[in-house]
C-alpha cells in the first residue's frame, strides 16, 4: 500500500503536502523470527525420534496450555470478552472423542479435528444469548451455558455419567503410534493456534477487533459489524478449545465431566496469559512456558500451588495488565510477530509542491506505529 | 400437593439466592464491577463463622455476628487496598482480579478446611415447621431466611433512597465524575458499598451453612445462582432480583421435581438461558444494560 495526501486536497487550494508513506508490515527482523521458529517447531518435531515417550507425553500437556492460552487471548485480550467458560468446549472436545471414536468408529487421531467442528456447532446459539450479557457478567453467563454442557454429559447414562469413561478406539491404538502421532497432533494444534491468532489479527477481522477493544460503541459506529467480529472469534476459540479438549483425551484416553468441564481450566488459561502478556501473540507463549514449568516442579503442593498462582495473577493483573511480555514491548518496543502496521516516510514534505511526481531519493526514516 | 410444597420450597430458597444477589447487584450498580469472587466470599464468612466456633468455642449466633462484622471490614479494605487501582480505563481488570481472588479463597479454604463438607448448627430452629394441612408444611428456618431476604432489601431501599450516603451512592452510579466534582470521594464510597456488599453476603453464606452442608468449592455456584437472579430480575432493580431469586429458586425445586434431583441446577440455568432469550432486560430492569 502506499499513497501521497495530495489526493483529498479541496481543489482550487495551493495544495499542502503531505510526506509520502508507505505502511510498512514487517522488518528485516522479523525474518529471523520467522527462519528461528522453523527451527524450533523443527527441533520440537524430532522430540520423539530421541526424547521418549514419557518426554513426548509431557509435551503434549504443554501444547495444549499453550493453544488453549492463545485462544482465551484472542477472546480475552483482543476482543475484550472475557470467559470463564471455555471448559464447556473443551469438555465437548474430550466427549467428541467417545462419540466419533467409540461410538462412530472413526478413527481417533481425525475425531480430534471433527472435534473442533462439534464444539463451533454447540457454540453458534450460544453466542448471540451470551452476547446479550457484558463484562463480567459474560464471563459468568460462559460459566452458566459450560455449567449445562456440563450437567447434559454427567447425566447421559451412555457416557458414563459422573464416573465417566476410558476412550476404547484411542486406548487400543499402538502405543508407538498413539503417543507419537498424539504429540505431532498437539504439536500442529499449538503451532496452529499461533498461527489462526496471527493470520486473524493481520486481517481486516484484526483490526475491527482492535477498535471494538478500545471502544465498541465508536467501532459500531465507524461501519464496523461488531456483533459478526465478535461471533467469529468466538466461534475460532470454541473450535481451538474443543481441539484442545480432544488431544488431552487423547493423551489421558480417560474422560470423566467433573475433569473434563472443569473450571480451572479457564483458570490455567487465564494465568497462562495474564502472567505471559494480555492481548499479545508472545504473551501466552511466555506464560505457557512459565506455567508449565511451574507444573512439573510445584504442582504437587496442589493447593498452595493454585493459591500461589491466584495472587500472581492479581499482581499482574493489577501492576502490569499486560504482563511479562508488556515489559519487553515497553522496554524495548519488540514485536516478534508482524500484525502492526507502521507508517514509513518515503519523502519529507516540501514547502511549495512541485507540480509533477518528481521521487526524491527515499529517505529511510524510522517508522511510526500503529 | 407436592407440588405446591415444592413451589413453597423454591420460593423460599430463592429469599437465599436473592441475600446472596443483592451484594453483587449493588456493587455492580455503584461501581460497574462485577465481582466473580463473590460467591466465594459467602462461603468464606461461613467458614470464618465456623471457625469461631470450632476454636473459640463460641455459639452460632456470637460467631456469625463476628463473621459478618469481620467481612464489613474484609470488604471495605478489599476495595480500598486492591480494587479501587483496578478501575479506570481497561473493564477487563477487574473481572481478572476478582477471578484471581475467587481461585485464592476456594484454595485457602481448601488448606485451612479440606475438601470436607461442613455445617453450622444452630439447634431445633432448622427442623421445626408450620403445618397447614398434613401434606403441606413450611419449614420455620427458610421462611426465616426469606424474611430475612425481604427485611434487608427494605433497608437497603430505605438506605438508598433517604440518607445522605445512599444519595452519594446513586450520585456516583450515574455519573462518577459529577459525583466527584460534587465533592463524594468516590473511592471512600465504592469501599463501603463493597462493605455493605459483604456484609450481606455474609449473612447469606452463614443463613446457607446453617441451612444445609458447604464446602470450600461451594462458591463459584452461589456466584452463578446469584448472577441469574439478578439478570432475571432486572439490573438495578433490588425487589428484581428477589423475584429473580425466586424465579430461579422455584426452577430448581419443580425441576428436581419433575425429572429428579440431578436435574435441579439444569432447570434454573435453562430457565435463565429462556429469559436471557426472550426478556433479556429482567423482568423489572430500572437500568440500561451496561
Amino acid at each position: 500500500m502506499s499513497g501521497t495526501g495530495g489526493l483529498l486536497e479541496p481543489a482550487g487550494r495551493p495544495a499542502m503536502e503531505l510526506p509520502k508513506y508507505r505502511v510498512v508490515r514487517s522488518s528485516k527482523m522479523h525474518r529471523y523470527v520467522l527462519i528461528a521458529s522453523i527451527i524450533i517447531v523443527l527441533a520440537l518435531a524430532s522430540v520423539p525420534f530421541w526424547g521418549g515417550q514419557s518426554m513426548s507425553r509431557t509435551l503434549v500437556t504443554f501444547f495444549a496450555l499453550l493453544a488453549l492460552g492463545q485462544m482465551w487471548n484472542l477472546l480475552g485480550g483482543f476482543a475484550g470478552l472475557i470467559s470463564v467458560g471455555q471448559q464447556g468446549y473443551l469438555g465437548i472436545g474430550a466427549y467428541s472423542m467417545w462419540l466419533l471414536g467409540d461410538v462412530l468408529n472413526i478413527h481417533p487421531f481425525i475425531c480430534v479435528f471433527l472435534a473442533g467442528i462439534l464444539a463451533v456447532i454447540i457454540a453458534f446459539p450460544a453466542a448471540p444469548l451470551l452476547f446479550r450479557l457484558r463484562g463480567g457478567y459474560f464471563a459468568i453467563g460462559t460459566w452458566v451455558f459450560a455449567e449445562v454442557l456440563r450437567i447434559i454429559v454427567a447425566n447421559i447414562p451412555a457416557t458414563g455419567g459422573g464416573s465417566g469413561k476410558t476412550i476404547i478406539s484411542s486406548a487400543t491404538l499402538e502405543p508407538d503410534v498413539r503417543i507419537y502421532g498424539t504429540y505431532w497432533i498437539g504439536l500442529v494444534v499449538a503451532v496452529g493456534s499461533i498461527l489462526i491468532v496471527f493470520f486473524l489479527l493481520r486481517s481486516r477481522l484484526g483490526i475491527a477487533l482492535t477498535a471494538i477493544r478500545d471502544d465498541d460503541l465508536a467501532a459500531q459506529s465507524s461501519g464496523v459489524n461488531v456483533f459478526r467480529a465478535k461471533l467469529w472469534v468466538y466461534l475460532v476459540a470454541a473450535f481451538g478449545c474443543g481441539i484442545v479438549g480432544a488431544v488431552v483425551a487423547l493423551n489421558l484416553l480417560r474422560i470423566q465431566p467433573n475433569a473434563a468441564f472443569t473450571v480451572n481450566w479457564s483458570a490455567y488459561a487465564i494465568f497462562i496469559v495474564v502472567i505471559g502478556g494480555f492481548g499479545s501473540i508472545e504473551g501466552p507463549i511466555i506464560g505457557a512456558v512459565i506455567y508449565f514449568a511451574m507444573l512439573q516442579t510445584l504442582s504437587d503442593y496442589g493447593e498452595l500451588y493454585m493459591l500461589l498462582l491466584g495472587v500472581l495473577a492479581v499482581i499482574m493483573a493489577t501492576k502490569a495488565p499486560r504482563g511479562l511480555w508488556g515489559f519487553v514491548e515497553k522496554k524495548w518496543d519488540l514485536h516478534l510477530f508482524p500484525v502492526r502496521r507502521g507508517l514509513e516516510i518515503e519523502s519529507e514534505p516540501k514547502d511549495k509542491a512541485p507540480p509533477g511526481g518528481e521521487e526524491p531519493a527515499g529517505a529511510e526514516s524510522p517508522a511510526g506505529s500503529s | 400437593m407436592d407440588w405446591v410444597n415444592v413451589t413453597i420450597q423454591g420460593i423460599l430458597l430463592g429469599g437465599l439466592y436473592a441475600l446472596f444477589a443483592v451484594g453483587l447487584s449493588l456493587v455492580f450498580g455503584v461501581m460497574r464491577i462485577v465481582n466473580l469472587a463473590h460467591g466465594d466470599l459467602g462461603i468464606l464468612a461461613a467458614f470464618i463463622a465456623l471457625f469461631f466456633v470450632q476454636w473459640l468455642g463460641l455459639g452460632v449466633l456470637w460467631s456469625s455476628l463476628l463473621s459478618i462484622v469481620l467481612m464489613i471490614g474484609i470488604g471495605y479494605v478489599l476495595q480500598r487496598g486492591l480494587l479501587n487501582f483496578t478501575l479506570g480505563t481497561d473493564d477487563t481488570r477487574p473481572i481478572l482480579v476478582t477471578f484471581g481472588l475467587s481461585v485464592i479463597i476456594q484454595n485457602a479454604l481448601l488448606m485451612g478446611f479440606s475438601a470436607d463438607t461442613q455445617g453450622l448448627k444452630a439447634g431445633g430452629i432448622t427442623a421445626e415447621s408450620i403445618e397447614i394441612t398434613d401434606r403441606l408444611a413450611i419449614g420455620w428456618y427458610p421462611l426465616m431466611i426469606f424474611i430475612a431476604a425481604i427485611i434487608i432489601i427494605v433497608a437497603l431501599q430505605l438506605f438508598l433512597a433517604n440518607t445522605r450516603m445512599g444519595r452519594a451512592f446513586r450520585a456516583t452510579s450515574d455519573d462518577r465524575d459529577a459525583a466527584e466534582l460534587m465533592g463524594i470521594n468516590n473511592r471512600h464510597i465504592y469501599s463501603l458499598a463493597m462493605a455493605i456488599a459483604l456484609g450481606v453476603v455474609a449473612i447469606a453464606g452463614i443463613l446457607m451453612g446453617i441451612r444445609t452442608t458447604f464446602d470450600p468449592t461451594q462458591g463459584q455456584f452461589n456466584l452463578i445462582f446469584a448472577f441469574e437472579a439478578v439478570i432475571m430480575g432486572g439490573m438495578g432493580s433490588l425487589w428484581g432480583t428477589l423475584a429473580g431469586g425466586m424465579l430461579l429458586g422455584v426452577s430448581q425445586t419443580l425441576g428436581a421435581q419433575a425429572f429428579g434431583s440431578e436435574w435441579a441446577l439444569f432447570t434454573g440455568h435453562i430457565v435463565f438461558l429462556a429469559v436471557l432469550a426472550f426478556r433479556p432486560q429482567g423482568f423489572f430492569a430500572k437500568t440500561v444494560t451496561a
